[in-house]
Order: structure tokens, then sequence, then C-alpha cells
């Protein structure tokens, strides 16, 4: 089988979406990947751990993210953790969920159910 | 934090162990945060993190797990079809069997409080009967003296012309007491039922309806309440309709009508004037043994005040439950073996199967397990596919369970008050999901360990011989080995039956049953009360009858032989010592001159009865040759003389030996009385109704002309029960074919099943062994030698399976041995035959596998090395 087009992925899984989003920043481990969310989106989303591992298992086979072998700089380390970070592929998916949601921004204004310009 | 990790565990093991750690530390992190009054919330929140996300990673491994079974069983069509088959066979065979015994001896009858009900029989054991009729005055006295019951009835066969409009139909009933319906406890669907108020003698005459009945004659008008019918000339009110689910626990016929039994002071004079079955209903806490120490009591005081009459009549109360015979029983439990071995053999073999691909697939999975899949995820796997086959086959299964229920309920001639046939109701469908399920563990377990054991890194080494040798190829041996052994059982069960079958169609009748019309007019009374109106209707249906072309012969009979095994009558032999202790009786029957050589009875000697024999000349009778081995062997019968049939009578003829019982029972001695030398006191039952005609050609062609003549001599006379004597005498023994074909279907489907389990064990191990085949082929050894290599070992198997499936079929036999009529349980040339259907079979499915060993090329086979 050939590479999987990124579009065949979409609608992505809130969950995964806002992982990748923190993934886009810096690689991360799994407990910091969910206080990033939280921070992130004001509190609003608190991914709970057994989601969280879930959607990596998931994200991993799918190979949006990978486990990242080189460790960040040493005093940030928590070196009995592992750490996760974007793949290419990974982020040509973020980025066309992006454009996807986007798009639909974009037609809810249009039709007047959210303000602001088309 | 013990609880945290407890929880864990509802995670497959592969992901705890993946992500395990890292959820326990991050659990830790927030309790820690949280402090004391955030910890409930953290907990709650976790739990119920832990309980969805669980739920959905085991659904995420089960929608991979049938993805990559979807593809690996497109890939193998053949497999896949050969798991699903046998899976569908095995779970087929015992749902329709499981529903069935449920059905018969599990669901509880459709009264209520079932277990409190009782059905009463004067016990005749002496005489091989237990459940004889019992007579009014009997009755009266039971009644009267018993106190363990809270409602006691009796009731007895009616049979009834309805006439008006349309054309006169014969209907069956019931003349029930007061008492029966009460003890039933089941209410009717409109009106009342028969009550107590109807018992005096003074009270109108009413009649209760059968759903059916209504349906046909009403199209279920509810109007029908205080509408007329007229039954045999009278008129009798409909007070009642009765509900569909309402059974009578009366036997056959299922009873169309009820009506209020009444007795005459004439009807209490006679204790041998047996005709009433008891029906009763227990006090609460009574129980059956109770009564029935209480009853026998009863009788035994009985027939110490009337020694003539009672001197061995006991007193019989059964359960409904055991009103199924003995042999019923048997073949229920046979019935519910035999599927449990086709179940057993069909798991075997889909185990065997599921091995052979398991082990086929060792590197596939060693490299699996190499790549980081886990042990637990590939027995998972493994397990997965089992079930999902055991899914498949089990959908089948239950496809052919419903369409096989109405051919299986006829297996067993049942009485009990319970539907035709039985419905797949919820439990039998949870009967068969979870036997499903059971199924799909019991043939994938062993694979699946085998797999957990497998996959080390010698699976990898190039060259390996998938499981050849060592313990999974014997453990394969002993499966093949266990299914040669159920075959065997189950062949030679079911060879047994066909020999019983056999020996039971060649008992020669009696008579000559083809070419045989039968039909019944049932005169009623009191309009034939009269003799000269009843032999007027007799001789002018039989003069046109005789009229008809093709008409060969035509008699009017009490009853025909097989139709009413009963109809017996206590013999006097003049002269002789009356023994008081032993009731003498022989069948009575009243015939037209003519009916022996209709049904091509011989006549061994003096003559037939004639038209002569009036009730103004002395009273003759013939009778059969048991008869005279009975009472006077060896002496000539002819000119002594009996009293019987309320008269004494001079014996002018003797006639063959016919099968009155049906072709088991050989028959007590019969007596064949003129039908113009009718007496008082015989009764109206015993007068010629049934009618049987000889035709050169097709009988069922000449009905219709026998209805117009019957038509012609009476417009409001019904004809009822026109059938061929051929089917009379097919009825027979027709439960009995039905056990050998349901017997031989089974035995057929596990002798396939034992021989696809044969071919594949040996097309796996010649497949592996190509090398080494090549290498003996290469080093001189001779295709013959080659062949009878791999014929020796299925040999093998066929001879250690077969043993020991011919040392439980002894078990079967002897288990067999009530309804095994004339063959011994052991019987040599069943198991000869079984054993040597089972060798061919074994040596026949490795044919293949053989040849195909002998086309081995070495040169090929050893650059494979």
């Amino acid at each position: 089988m050939g590479a999987p087009q990124p579009e065949s992925l979409l609608p992505l899984q809130a969950a995964a979406f806002h992982i990748l989003l923190a993934l886009a920043e810096a690689d991360l481990h799994g407990y910091a990947i969910i206080q990033d969310v939280a921070a992130r989106t004001g509190g609003e989303v608190k991914l709970g751990a057994g989601t969280l591992y879930r959607t990596i298992q998931r994200m991993l086979e799918q190979g949006l993210i990978e486990e990242r072998r080189e460790r960040p700089a040493p005093e940030d380390d928590d070196e009995r953790r592992r750490y996760y970070g974007i793949t290419a592929f990974g982020l040509a998916v973020a980025r066309a969920e992006a454009r996807r949601l986007a798009q639909l921004v974009k037609l809810a204004k249009a039709s007047g159910l959210v303000p602001g310009r088309a | 934090m013990w609880f945290y990790a407890m929880l864990l565990h509802l995670y497959p093991a592969s992901f705890r162990g993946e992500y395990g750690e890292e959820l326990r530390r991050d659990f830790a992190r927030r309790m820690s945060q949280a402090g004391a009054p955030g910890v409930l919330v953290v907990f709650t929140s976790a739990l119920w993190d832990t309980l969805t996300n669980a739920l959905l990673v085991h659904l995420d491994i089960l929608r991979q797990d049938v993805r990559y079974l979807a593809r690996s069983l497109r890939k193998a069509p053949g497999f896949a079809f050969t798991a699903i088959a046998a899976a569908a066979l095995g779970t087929g065979a015992t749902t329709a069997a499981f529903t069935i015994v449920d059905h018969i001896l599990i669901r509880p009858l459709p009264f209520p409080e079932p277990d409190r009900l009782v059905k009463l029989y004067e016990d005749h054991s002496n005489r091989g009967i237990a459940d004889f009729d019992i007579s009014p005055a009997t009755f009266r006295d039971w009644k009267n003296a018993s106190t363990s019951f809270e409602h006691l009835g009796a009731y007895h066969g009616l049979s009834a012309n309805l006439s008006g409009e349309g054309e006169p139909q014969r209907l069956d009933g019931k003349n029930v007491s007061g008492d029966i319906f009460p003890a039933l406890g089941v209410a009717p669907l409109l009106g009342r039922t028969i009550g107590p108020e109807d018992d005096a003698a003074n009270r109108p005459d009413v009649v209760v309806l059968s759903y059916g009945l209504w349906q046909d004659l009403y199209a279920g008008n509810p109007a029908v309440l205080g509408q007329k019918l007229l039954l045999d000339g009278k008129p009798y009110t409909v007070v009642g309709v009765m509900g569909p689910n309402f059974y009578f626990p009366g036997g056959s016929p299922r009873p169309q009508l009820w009506t209020a039994a009444r007795f005459t002071t004439e009807d209490y004079s006679d204790r041998m004037n047996t005709f009433l079955y008891g029906i009763g209903r227990l006090k609460p806490g009574v129980s059956v043994e109770g009564a029935r120490a209480e009853l026998r009591g009863i009788a035994a005081r009985l027939s110490r005040e009337f020694p003539k009459e009672l001197a061995h009549t006991g007193a019989t109360v059964r359960t409904f439950r055991e009103e199924l015979s003995p042999q019923g029983r048997v073949m229920l439990k046979a019935l519910l073996w035999a599927s449990l071995c086709v179940l057993v053999i069909a798991c075997t073999n889909l185990a065997n199967l599921l091995l052979a691909r398991a082990l086929g697939r060792r590197k596939e999975l060693a490299v699996r397990a190499a790549l980081g899949a886990g042990r637990e995820r590939l027995v998972r796997q493994t397990l997965t596919e089992s079930v999902f086959l055991a899914f498949a086959g089990g959908a089948f299964g239950l496809l052919l369970a419903r369409i096989s229920l109405p051919l299986l309920v006829r297996l067993v001639p049942t009485s009990l008050p319970i539907p035709q046939t039985p419905s797949m109701d919820p439990r039998v469908l949870a009967f068969a999901l979870a036997l499903t399920f059971v199924t799909g563990l019991a043939f994938g377990v062993v694979p699946a360990l085998r797999v957990c054991r497998g996959t080390d890194a010698n699976g990898m080494r190039e060259g390996s011989r998938g499981g050849v040798g060592g313990r999974s190829e014997s453990l394969r041996r002993v499966l093949v080995g266990a299914e040669i052994g159920g075959c065997v059982v189950l062949l030679v069960s079911a060879g047994l039956l066909v020999r019983a079958l056999a020996q039971i169609q060649a008992v020669d009748p009696g008579f000559r049953a083809d070419h045989l019309l039968t039909l019944r007019t049932a005169l009623p009374l009191p309009k034939y009360d009269d003799l000269t109106a009843q032999n007027q209707f007799i001789s002018s249906v039989l003069n046109a009858a005789r009229q008809l072309p093709g008409v060969t012969g035509v008699a009017y009979i009490s009853f025909l032989p097989m139709i009413n095994h009963g109809g017996v009558w206590p013999v006097h032999i003049a002269g002789g010592v009356e023994e008081p202790t032993s009731r003498r009786n022989a069948h009575l029957r009243y015939v037209t001159p003519g009916y022996f050589q209709t049904m091509q009875i011989p006549l061994k000697l003096g003559r037939d009865v004639s038209e002569g024999d009036t009730p103004q000349t002395p009273f003759v009778a013939v009778v059969s040759e048991a008869f005279v081995r009975f009472y006077w062997p060896g002496q000539d019968p002819v000119s002594r003389h009996i009293d019987f049939g309320g008269h004494d009578r001079m014996v002018v003829g003797v006639v063959g030996d016919v099968r009155m019982r049906g072709l088991v029972q050989s028959s007590e001695p019969a007596v064949y009385l003129p039908y113009r030398q009718h007496k008082d006191g015989v009764g109206p039952w015993y007068a010629p109704k049934d009618l049987a005609v000889r035709t050169t050609g097709d009988p069922l062609a000449i009905a219709p002309a026998l209805r117009r003549i019957v038509h012609e001599v009476d417009p409001v006379q019904s004809v009822s029960d026109v059938q061929t004597m051929d089917s009379v005498v097919t009825h027979e023994t027709e439960a009995r074919s039905v056990q050998v074909r349901v017997l031989g279907v089974f035995a057929v489907i596990a002798l396939l099943l034992a021989a696809v389990g044969i071919h594949g064990l040996l097309s796996f191990a010649i497949s592996a062994r190509t090398q080494e085949i090549g290498v003996r082929m290469a080093l001189g050894a001779s295709r013959g030698s080659v062949v009878s290599m791999v014929l020796a070992e299925s040999a093998l198997l066929a001879v250690v399976g077969g043993v020991a499936g011919i040392a439980l079929a002894f078990g079967a036999g002897r288990y067999l041995a009530s309804i095994l009529v004339g063959i011994q349980p052991s019987d040599p040339v069943t198991f000869f035959g079984a054993s040597g259907v089972v060798m061919l079979t074994a040596v026949a499915a490795s044919l293949v596998p053989a040849l195909r060993a002998v086309r081995i090329d070495p040169a090929v086979a050893l650059r494979g090395e």
C-alpha cells in the first residue's frame, strides 16, 4: 500500500488534533501534553490519561507521531519518561485538518451563524 | 493507588505493558496535586476515564483482528468454508436437540402450578397395562375416599356427528366431569367452561369449543355464545370457547369440543365397564408420592371388597410429565447425546484445522512476535478468529435447527398437552449463543496455547518444519482418533436403529395392507339405536360399494387393526373353571361377511360369518389362532362354546392372527362376531363403523365415490378418517423411521467431518514431509512403499480410534436396548458394518494425500532444502 493521503484521516478526533497542536511546537511526554492542551485551551479541554494514551497508541500506528530517541535539554528531561514528537506526515495531517476547519468556519460566517465576514 | 493498579487490568495486557507505568505515574501526580478535597474528583474522573478507554482499546483491537481475519479468510476460502460448515453442523444439531428436549422435558406445561396436576388410571400391571381406563363406580369410590386432591375429575372420549349447515362432520371431543376444568385451572377465552353445576343429569346440554373449531365453524365470531350446535342430532348450547394455547391433557386426537359427562345408575353397576380417565389437582403441600400411597390404599381396600372384579386392580397416579413413555425419554436423551457427539467431533475438527493453520503460520507469527506483538495479542487474535468462525457457523446452525425442527419433533410421539412444534424462544436463542461462544473457545484454545508456546526464535529458522513430529503432531493425531471414535459410536447407534426398524417392518401384520382404502362412518345415537336401521345402513353401503368398478372386496368391522388398539372383552369358556384371579380377555370385533377375504386374512378352519347368522339363528363366532393356542391348545376348536359379548356362542371358524395393537406388540386372542348377532349390553361402541374396501387400482381414487354412496344412503351421515391401510401401517413405524433418519444424518455428518479431519491431518503432514519423502524416493523407495507408509498412518489412527469407539458403542447400544425391538444391543452385523464403513472412509480420505506423496519429484523436493 502506498503512502496514505493526509485527507484520508480527516476529520481528526478532537483529542488527536489537540495532541498534534501540542507536539507541533515541541517534543513532549504524556503528562506534559495534557498540561499543554489544558493551558492552550484555557482549561477547557482536560484530556484523561486513558484517552491520551489510547489516542497516542492509535496515532503511533497511523504514523502521525513517533517516539523520540533524542532527549530534550537535560534540565527539562524527566528520564523515566517517553517523549513524543510530530512526524512530517503528522504535520501534513494537522495542516489539512486546520484547512478543513477554517473552511467550515467560513461557511458558517457566510450563513450568518458566526459574526464576521466570510 | 492499588485500586488504580487494579483498574488498569481492564486494559488489554499489551496496552498495559506499554503505558501502564506512565498512567500510574500521572495518576499519582494528579492525586498529590489535588489535595484532600479534590481527591474524590480525581478519583471519579480516573474511574470514568479508565472504563471508557479500556472498552475503546478492546474494540480497537477487535476491529483490527477482525479486519486481519477477513483478509486472511479471503485468502483461504476453503478453510473458511470448512470451518464455518463444521461449526454450523455442530451447533445446529445441538441447538435442535436442545430445543426438543426443552420443549418436551424441561419447559413447564401450560397450566398454573403444573407440578400439582396428575393423571389417574386403574393399574392392571399383572396384565402389563399400568394405565387402564377406570370404571365410573371405582372412580366415584376413589373420589369419595381420597383427601389428597383439591379437584378430582374424570373424562372420556367423545365422537359426534355435527350436522346442520354444510357437509356433516365428525368431531372429536371429551366428555368431562365438572371438576376437570377447575383442576386444570385454565380460564376460557370466551364465556365459561364446563363446571360442577353441569354434572346433574337434568341440566341443559352445553358445549365448550376449542379455538380451532370456533375458527372453523364460526370464523372466530364472538357472538357464538348461546348458539345451538347439532351433535348426533341433539342440540347443545355453546357456553364457552377455549384459547388458542389450551392443550387438553387427553392424548390424541386433540379434542375439538367438550361436553358434560353424566353418569346413569347403569354406568355405576359394572366395575368392569371401564372407560374413564382421571385428572386431579393435588392440594397444596401434598406430594405425588403421598397421593399415590393414598390411592393405592383405597384401591387395595376396594379389591378386598370386590375380589371378583377388582382382585388385581390397583391405582396409577402420574404427573403429566410422566405420561411420556420411557422409550420416548431414552430417544430424547439419545438425541441429545448424539448431537453432543456431533458437536464434539465438529469442535475437534475445527481445533485440528486451526492448529494446522497456526502451525503453518508459525513463521508469520514468530515474525510478528519479534516485531513486538505480545503473545497475549497473538493468542487473543487466534481466539477472536475461532470465536468469529463459531459465530458465523452458529448463525447457519440456528437456521439448520429451525428448518429441521418439524422433522425432529416427530421423533418422539407425545401425548403431552403441549403445542405440536416447539418454538425457538429467547431461552433457546440464549442457549445457542452460549453454546456457540463455548464452542469457539473450546476449539480455539488449543491452537491458541500452541501459538503461545511456538513463537520462539526457532519459528523463524530457515527450513524449520512447522509442527511435524513431536507433541503438536501427536496432539492432532489424538484429535483425529477421537473423531473416529465418535463416528463409530454414532454409526453403530444409527445402525442398530436401522436394523430394529427393518425387523419391525418385516413383521407380518396378518393382512395385506396394499390396495385397501379405509374410512369411518360412526353411526350416531339415538338415531341408529334401532338395530334394523343400523343393519339397513350397513348393507346399503356395502351393496352400493360392491358395484363400483375395480372393487374386489368390501366389509365393515368395529375397528380395523392398528386403528384402535383396544376393544377387549372378558372371555368365559363354557365348562371351564373360572379363575377369579385373572381376567381373560379377547379382542371383540363385529364383522360383516367377506371381511377376512377383503383383508386377505387366511381362513384356517371352518367357515366365515355369513348373512345367515341372524338374531334368530344360533349365535356363532370366528376365533383367531392365538385364541385357540391360548384356550384350547392342541384341540379342535370348531363347535366348542364360549360365553363372549354377552351371549353364548359356538365357534364355527378359525382365522390367522392379526397385529391389532400395532407391529411391535403381539395381540391378545381375537374373536370375530357376525354383525347381526348383536346383543344388548355390548354397547354401540363396538358397532361396525370402519369400512375396508379392496380395489384393483389406486385405493384413494375410489374415495369420492364412497363418500357419494354414504351421502345417498344417509345425507347427514359423516365420513371421516379416509386413509389407505398402507398409510395406517406406515404410521406405526413413523416415529422409528424418523429416529433412524435423524441418527443416520448425524452419523453421516460425523463421518464427513472425520474424513475432512483425516484428510487435513495427512495432507499437512505430507506437505511438511515433502523433503523427507523426496530423500526416500531418491534413495530408491518405491512408490508403493510411500503409499503404504501414508495409508498405514491413517489405518493406525482408524484402528485406535475405532477400538475406543466400539467400546463406547457397546455402552450406547445397552442404553438404547429398550427401543431396539428384536435386535441385540451388541448386534455383530451392525458393529462390523459400522467399523468397516469408518475404516473405508479413513482410507478413502487418505488416498488424495497418498497420491500427492507419490507424485513428489525427488529432484524438486531436494532442491527446496
